[in-house]
């Protein structure tokens, strides 16, 4: 054997060990046959249809976003008429749906009047106060309640969507449920395993901002907060709660909550961000941070912003808790990091949500119960037995039609099923019945580039060259066909992985991984193969195929 | 060596026009039945539906289930058996039915629907005797107050009501609301021989009950629906592109059709077959778009070659010459997939029926398009730039000087190998 052939042929097998050992190998290494089996069904995670797993009945909490468009109405209206400068006593919410608005201007009433009706005609319903001649009440209408309802629906489900599609391909199913306002959802997620993670990256609120310190004191408590400046915060801030970022060098938790005033209006929220990553804590080690970058627009703002507010301490408020408040040492444009007491696994799930999007309302769940497989044991069997059935048909055919070289072109096939279940292990995919068929047929697709080589392998010994000649000019001619072929399928793969999300993805990646283990096997082992048997074979010799 | 075709020498792009009036004939045929229907029909998995909860006496067989809704023409539904985390051996399965109404009687008549179905597999509504597991408190009592086993008559006040609530709270609580024998009944709190005889003598005891139903909507929201076709056609523009710089553009727009053309005709055999649209047959359709495309490439590639050697060939010459070369490549290839999908939709059972349907039609219709439509596309193109242009350089006859390939007959790809 020559020395390039003996090279080629031991990457081919670091290849094939390397695949056999992510599938099999992990988590701890096998020594009985059980624990590779088990270590495989490990590997291997079956969907909701084969293997069922849990399901999850949670409720999207929407009267809290009914609530915020309320309280957005009074900071609304407040600035609006500071802005006009016309007098009134008290913009107060009243409760989820309501406010009142006391005492103002009677001169410039009908200015308000006409504010709140060109403005918000479609929302909120301004009238007169009942006992309360000073004062009028603003009611949110029903509809708006009911149009709020829905668009914290949707995009709860949007975003819970994206989370768990997030944290692998493990084709969960979401879907809305009950009537019109049980604002329902059911989550199914496939496996055995505990769901807990799953359900703490569901319910992550995942509300990101920036914002201003507005005093730099850190205070022990709420009412300590409060009467350092005489019972009223001042206009414009909000007290939050929070950890004092005084750094521990064990890395072990810090007890004590400190209260921070900060500004009510963010610079910069979740909305803006561009990416978001889990990374080691450069000044604390063993700890976790999440550095994010922002959008080219937030940038432009944020950039001027952190110029102006250079010493000043910018909090970053996560789920109305203050993370950590450092201070703007100079200018920033477009990234920042947010640190805390977070392991890999919280700092990864915390990014995840970062990057998945805020959810508009808390979540609540309601019910938690395994469920089977949602095929019978029969249509599975028929299932699996079909595909094994019609890979082997492909097998014998191969081998019946192409002889020895038909060997070359099954165990290529074989390869091909190995690298590509490695992949699926690799990126957590979850096999599915159909799942599985479409293995099957990525894999009886592949064939077709051990049928181009053969094909014009046999037309090269038609035209009357030598076994070796006629090998280097097939693999050479059916080589541009193949890559063409192949690379315009990964150039759709590559649109469907951009822009798709959820089993689009999915299928973007098993595909993109089966060309790419097809090329490997088809061209490149079975190449390899081919000319190790020309070594062996007399001039003379014919080639089996 | 064992070979299909020694030397095919089909004209292929004589029959073009065949092949335009076939292709012609299965859009329309398909299409009018799509707009006949209102439209595809789509699942389960786009349309949402109704979870019925129904508990079991004995273990469920899913599969049984399955095949008895089928047969009642509930063909649509989704069956997974459940627990609970505080009682995970109650016999509880979930069936996800389609809707067939809108608003909230939808939800009865999905229940009335399954308790039928059900009945017709496990032949309770043989009794004439009301099934006691479906019994409610209300219908309990007016029973207990009509037959008044403890001859209470006049006095019997809400005493009859007190023991039917009982009586199901036992039913509901003690046998997870499925009663298989009514002998148990005697354990119960306040029932007497009498009352168990009268039970016994008035109530059957069928083999499940319905714990509840519940609205769903579906699985792919109009978000992900939306998405899907944008990022498919996204796709084919991508395709398209890569083509036209590895080729030229003539030939990616002509592959981009015959994809196009597939698809189409694939969603019109689901029409015409009453398949319905589901997630996996979505997969399915994106795969097919792969096979069809990389069978359109290897032809294309052919031509390629081919044109190089045979400049003094009329390029529908060089096309037919190119499809015969890799005829048998193709049936191969087409053939061995064909199988694979043709076993999977035979013997894969109902789960895998539509999915491997469409890719039964859409390997076929994938394969001829390549021949069929996309080559011909190519000459006709191909034929009508020379009609334009060229006096001297006949259309068929092509271009039979080196350079000058863009003006006239033959548009062939140049280079770029």
């Amino acid at each position: 054997m020559n020395p390039n052939l003996k090279w080629k042929a031991l990457f081919i097998v670091l290849v094939i060990l390397g695949c056999i050992f992510g599938l099999v190998g992990l988590p701890t290494f096998p020594t009985s046959v059980a624990q590779l089996k088990d270590n495989f069904s490990h590997r291997i995670q079956l969907g909701l249809d084969l293997q069922g797993g849990t399901h999850l009945v949670l409720q999207v909490q929407t009267q809290e976003a009914i609530a915020q468009e309320t309280d957005r109405m009074v900071e609304r209206v407040a600035t609006w008429l500071r802005s006009k400068n016309i007098h009134y006593d008290e913009v107060r919410r009243v409760d989820d749906t309501h406010l009142l608005v006391r005492n103002v201007d009677s001169a410039r009433l009908s200015e308000f009047r006409d504010y709140v009706n060109q403005q918000f005609a479609n929302f909120w319903d301004m009238s007169p106060t009942a006992g309360d001649p000073s004062a009028y009440t603003l009611t949110l209408r029903g509809a708006a309640i009911a149009q709020i309802q829905e668009t914290t629906m949707t995009l709860s489900l949007e975003t819970i969507d994206r989370r768990i599609n997030a944290l692998g391909l493990t084709e969960p199913t979401i879907q809305p449920r009950g009537g019109r306002n049980s604002n329902e959802i059911l989550v199914q997620l496939p496996g055995e395993g505990d769901p807990t993670r799953a359900k703490q990256v569901i319910q992550l609120g995942g509300q990101l901002e920036l914002r201003l310190l507005e005093d730099p004191v850190v205070y022990s408590s709420e009412t300590d907060a409060l009467s350092k400046h005489g019972g009223v915060l001042p206009p414009g801030t909000e007290l939050l709660p929070g950890r004092p970022q005084t750094r521990s060098t064990s890395g072990a938790p810090e007890e004590g909550e400190g209260w921070y005033i900060v500004s009510r209006s963010a610079v910069v929220t979740g909305a803006d961000l561009r990416s978001a990553t889990e990374n080691r804590n450069t000044n604390n080690p063993g700890q976790w941070s999440v550095n994010f970058t922002l959008s080219p627009d937030a940038a432009r703002r944020f950039g001027p912003f952190t110029q102006q507010n250079i010493g000043r301490d910018m909090p970053i408020v996560l789920d109305h808790r203050v993370y950590s408040a450092p201070v703007i040492n100079a200018r920033i444009d477009d990234s920042g990091v947010i640190e805390g007491n977070f392991s890999q696994e919280s700092a990864h799930d915390l990014a995840l949500v970062l990057r998945a999007g805020a959810l508009p309302a808390s979540i609540k769940y309601l019910e938690e119960r395994t469920v089977g497989p949602s095929l019978g044991a029969d249509s599975i069997r028929h299932g699996v037995q079909a595909s094994v059935l019609s890979l082997l048909v492909v097998m014998i055919f191969m081998l019946f039609y192409y002889r020895l070289a038909g060997g070359n072109a099954v165990l290529a096939l074989i390869l091909n099923l190995v690298i590509l279940l490695a992949a699926l292990a690799f990126f957590g995919a979850v096999l599915t019945l159909p799942g599985i068929a479409g293995v099957i047929l990525t894999i009886g697709m592949g064939v077709d580039s051990n049928v181009l080589v053969f094909e014009r392998i046999r037309e090269e010994l038609r035209n009357g060259k030598s076994p070796a000649s006629a090998v280097e000019a097939g693999f050479d001619k059916a080589f541009l066909t193949i890559i063409d072929t192949h690379v315009t399928t990964v150039v759709s793969a590559f649109f469907l992985f951009l822009f798709g999300t959820g089993p689009i993805k999915g299928f973007a990646i098993t595909l993109t991984i089966g060309l790419i283990a097809n090329v490997f096997t088809a061209i490149y082992v079975s190449k390899t193969i081919f000319q190790y048997h020309l070594t062996k074979m007399d001039r003379q010799g014919e080639l089996s195929i | 060596m064992i070979e299909l075709f020694k030397e095919p020498n089909i004209d292929w792009m004589g029959k073009a026009k065949y092949f335009y009036a076939l292709s012609g004939i299965l859009l329309i045929a398909g299409w009018t039945s799509i707009f006949l229907h209102g439209g595809l029909r789509y699942s389960i998995d786009f349309k949402g539906g109704t979870n019925v909860d129904v508990r079991f006496a004995g273990a469920a067989n899913i599969d049984r289930i399955r095949s008895g809704l089928t047969a009642q023409g509930i063909g649509n539904t989704e069956i997974q058996s459940v627990s609970d985390i505080a009682n995970p051996h109650s016999n509880e399965v979930l069936i996800f039915v389609e809707q067939k109404s809108q608003g909230d009687e939808a939800g009865d008549a999905s229940k009335t629907q399954v308790i039928n179905a059900l009945n017709a597999i496990y032949g309770t509504a043989n009794s004439s005797k009301p099934d006691f597991n479906a019994a409610t408190p209300s219908s309990l009592f007016a029973f207990l107050t009509q037959r008044d086993p403890l001859l209470l008559s006049t006095n019997a006040g809400d005493r009859y009501q007190q023991l039917a609530k009982k009586i199901l709270d036992y039913r509901d609580a003690k046998s997870s609301g499925v009663l298989t024998n009514l002998d148990d009944l005697s354990k119960a709190d306040g029932v007497t021989p009498a009352v168990l005889s009268a039970l016994k003598a008035n109530y059957a005891l069928g083999s499940f009950t319905i714990v509840g139903t519940e609205i769903v909507g579906p699985k792919v929201g109009g978000e992900l629906r939306r998405q899907a076709i944008y990022v498919t056609l996204y796709a084919l523009g991508g395709m398209l592109v890569y083509i036209a710089f590895r080729f030229q553009l003539v030939y990616g727009a002509a592959a981009v059709l015959a994809v196009f053309h597939d698809v189409l005709i694939t969603l019109g055999f689901f029409s015409l077959l009453h398949f319905e649209i589901s997630l996996t047959v979505i997969a399915a359709l994106l795969t097919l778009v792969g096979y069809s495309m990389n069978d359109t490439i290897v032809i294309f590639d052919r031509i390629r070659e081919n044109n190089r050697l045979l400049r003094r060939e009329p390029f529908p010459d060089v096309v037919n010459k190119s499809i015969n070369q890799t005829l048998s490549r193709t049936i191969l290839t087409s053939g061995l997939t064909f199988l694979t999908v043709l076993v999977l939709f035979l013997m894969g059972g109902q789960v895998l029926r539509a999915f491997s349907f469409a890719l039964v039609v859409g390997i076929v219709v994938g394969t001829y398009s390549s021949f069929g439509i996309a080559a011909p596309l190519v000459v006709a193109w191909n034929r009508w730039r020379g009609q334009g242009v060229a006096v001297g350089a006949g259309p068929a006859a092509g271009n039979k000087t080196r350079g000058s390939e863009d003006v006239a007959g033959r548009l062939a790809p140049s280079g770029r190998r």
